[in-house]
């Protein structure tokens, strides 16, 4: 019964997205952009750009995330197949499973898979060493469905509500911050010569952690919302 | 503790703006906090009836 | 029988009524408290060796950063217990506690900005309890954000539990990354102990000062319980009868 669910609604997202190339593409543009601003405003030096590289690559990656996810559930809320998808299940919290974790998972495909691909050609642009590159692209990879997770999360919370977008970032960026402190800590740490492993291993347990809470919270939201 | 004046006593040894600055705004807050939801209580109380 | 007694004041017309009872005595407890705590903070305890009379900031910063911390995990428990037994008057409770929280919160972290300036000399560090502490607000505000823009009000109060006990899983976390980040930079951490043989008197004062803190977040809470209530039950005859 939960197979069937997950695979439609991934499979029927990512088709989605696959005929609105431009709609699934805006966040990486948005990272482009946002993280472009960076040395045209703190100036060129390439000592700051290197220093301040990890975390401004990780807050735009954040924010990019955060700004795809409202439209996780929007559409399907308004003309009423979310519903259907809930229903597919059967009722109660564990049956709107599936719709969560499918829904997570396809943010992360759409958004945060090549927000990872992406990095490297912003790391350059930052003067980051290759190592560097290689950190950030890994603390991405772990970071990036840790935002999707709660991101989603998010969006099942602030389903249908005024300025939805706004608040969702008000409510989870606190909650991202931890996956931020180490991601963009771990690529620090590669950059100036000592070792990122405590920061990956905090990285990763944040990411099992997360990946088994935050579906069955999303799922209790989810049936908040449409209850 | 006995403070010589009373000037003493607002000069906190220097630091009385950071300790009156601290106590100050904390009283404002609280008073603050206190009044609105005074404030809110009687507006529904106000409000109580309207519709029936 | 007894349980009948236990759960009389979940109803909200009697919580109302007791409430309204209680309050004045919290604030005259309130008061009472304040007055010792600050006498004795102020004209008993001595001047630091270290720190001087800056120090004297401790009577407000430490009892406002408990209560910040306190009153997130009853609001969290309260909302918790609405949203699990459909309790309404729990999940007033809830959103009645939120602002007060918040307020400490702001209290706690201005009175370390004003305490910092002329210890640390600096407004701000980012060190582990200052960090979590500011994220403690962002989650009351957050909390207070979700409450008040879902118009239904009862996935208003679930959505904000589920939110609450989701934040308070979250403030340990917070807490233990920003150290062990903390650690790794090697940042300043501050010992807010003062010489031993002081203990006693700033003690008596700091614990006075939480006492008059607590006392007063029940006066205050309990009123926007009052008013939570008479929002909610506005057209319901006990309201409309005459009851105070």
């Amino acid at each position: 019964m939960t197979a069937p669910v997950f695979s439609a609604v991934l499979g029927r997202d990512l088709r989605l997205a696959a005929r609105r190339r431009v709609d699934a593409l805006l966040p990486i543009a948005f990272f482009a952009v946002a993280v472009s601003l960076f040395p045209l405003g703190v100036g060129p030096e390439p000592n700051t750009l290197r220093q301040i590289a990890p975390g401004v690559l990780w807050v735009c990656a954040l924010l990019a995330a955060m700004l795809s996810v409202t439209q996780l559930y929007a559409g399907d809320q308004a003309d009423g197949s979310l519903e259907q998808m809930l229903l597919a299940g059967g009722s109660g919290t564990v049956a709107a499973l599936p719709v969560a974790i499918a829904k997570a998972m396809s943010h992360w495909l759409l958004t945060g898979l090549p927000l990872v691909l992406v990095a490297p050609l912003f790391g350059v642009m930052f003067d980051l060493s290759g190592r560097s590159i290689a950190a950030l692209c890994a603390s991405l990879l772990l970071g990036t469905p840790i935002l999707s997770l709660l991101g989603n999360l998010g969006a099942a919370l602030t389903l249908g509500v005024r300025n939805g977008g706004v608040l969702l970032i008000l409510l989870i960026v606190p909650l991202c911050i931890p996956a931020l402190i180490f991601g963009s800590g771990a690529v620090s740490a590669v950059e100036t010569g000592s070792s990122a492993r405590g920061h990956f291993s905090l990285l990763g347990a944040l990411f099992i952690t997360t990946g088994l809470l935050a579906p069955i919270a999303t799922a209790a939201a989810l049936r908040i919302a449409t209850e | 503790m006995s403070w010589g004046s009373a000037s003493e006593f607002f000069a906190m040894g220097g630091y009385g703006l950071y300790v009156w600055g601290s106590f100050g705004v904390t009283a404002v807050c609280m008073a603050a906090d206190a009044l609105i939801a005074v404030k809110r209580h009687r507006a529904a109380r106000a409000q109580t009836g309207e519709n029936s | 029988m007894a349980e009948t007694r236990f759960f009389t004041y979940a109803s909200p017309p009697r919580f109302y009524a007791l409430a309204g009872k209680l309050i004045p005595w919290f604030w005259t407890a309130a008061v009472l408290l304040a007055y010792a705590g600050l006498y004795i903070g102020f004209f008993k305890a001595p001047t630091d060796a270290t720190q001087g009379d800056a120090y004297r900031i401790i009577f407000i910063h430490v009892p406002a950063a408990w209560m910040s911390m306190v009153l997130y995990l009853v609001m969290a428990f309260w909302a918790a217990i609405g949203w699990a037994f459909n309790a309404r008057l729990a999940s007033m409770v809830a959103r009645a506690l939120a602002p007060t929280g918040a307020m400490f919160t702001f209290v706690a972290l201005w009175s370390g900005a004003l305490w910092g300036k002329p210890t640390w000399g600096t407004w701000w560090v980012w060190d582990a309890r200052l960090t979590s502490e500011l994220i403690l607000l962002f989650l009351y505000l957050g909390y207070m954000a979700l409450v008040n823009a879902i118009d239904d009000t009862r996935r208003a109060d679930q959505a904000g539990a589920l939110l609450a006990v989701i934040g308070s899983v979250n403030v340990p976390i917070i807490y233990f990354s920003v150290k062990w980040w903390n650690t790794l930079h090697q940042g300043a951490t501050i010992s807010a102990t003062a010489a031993p043989k002081m203990v006693a008197t700033m003690l008596t004062a700091m614990l006075l000062m939480t006492l008059a803190c607590w006392a007063y977040a029940f006066a205050v809470v309990f009123t926007r319980t009052r008013a939570i209530i008479a929002e909610r039950e506005r057209d319901a005859k006990w309201l409309n009868g005459g009851t105070a």
